[in-house]
């Protein structure tokens, strides 16, 4: 019944990694999270006694944009790349890798499953040096 | 790792004069530069700038929202005219 920042809540895991069902929160965030907020990582979600809930709840609160406000801040931040019509704006639409990546091989992540495009049958026998 | 903030964002000198030279006397005219490594800075807004592609001069009218970026960063240096032959690839 851990609710925090909305919508999550993992009950069987350990606090440290439940917490990093948050969009936002990470391991190395989760684990300062925890030690500002006095907090055990090692107990299970579960077992969280309710101040301990709230004083999470707090610590995110009041010190880390989380899920809506921070999707919504990075897909601005792209949105405005695009919109100035950057290098990094067009790699963007063109869902290319944004960051000097090579793209002749891998770069799967952001082109998307495997497209095969039909070759050019490879020259076989002789003559075919 | 980023520049130090003491020395402030690189600006080529010839095309700042220039610009200075514009602001001063009011005109707007579009400036020719090669300096795609220059940063773009408030003075410039509204400034149409010709960046150089390697080929040719890409006109890039200034705004607000693009200060901080490198002029070269709206001028693409590359044409992917598309992959495959023959028939009608190419999007740009």
């Amino acid at each position: 019944m851990a609710r925090i920042a909305g919508i999550d809540l993992p009950r069987d895991r350990r606090i440290e990694i439940a917490l990093t069902y948050i969009y936002g929160i990470g391991r190395p965030t989760a684990a300062r999270l925890l030690s500002t907020a006095g907090v055990n990582p090692d107990t299970r979600t579960k077992d969280l006694k309710d101040d301990e809930i709230q004083r999470l709840r707090e610590q995110i609160e009041r010190n880390l944009k989380v899920e809506g406000d921070l999707r919504r801040e990075v897909s601005t931040a792209i949105k405005r790349l695009m919109d100035i019509g950057c290098y990094r704006g067009l790699r963007h639409r063109r869902g290319l890798p944004v960051r000097g990546q090579r793209t002749k091989t891998n770069a799967r992540v952001r082109k998307g499953p495997k497209k095969t495009v039909a070759g050019k049958k490879k020259a076989k026998g002789p003559g075919g040096k | 790792m980023a520049r130090s903030s003491k020395k402030g964002a690189f600006v080529a000198e010839h095309l700042l004069v220039k610009i200075e030279r514009m602001n001063a006397a009011r005109e707007k005219r579009v400036v020719k530069t090669w300096s795609r490594s220059s940063t773009i800075v408030p003075p410039m807004v509204g400034h149409t700038i010709a960046v150089h592609d390697g080929r040719k001069h890409v006109p890039v009218y200034v705004q607000e929202n693009m200060v901080g970026h490198k002029l070269g960063e709206f001028a693409p240096t590359r044409l992917f005219r598309g992959h495959g032959g023959g028939d009608k690839a190419a999007i740009k």
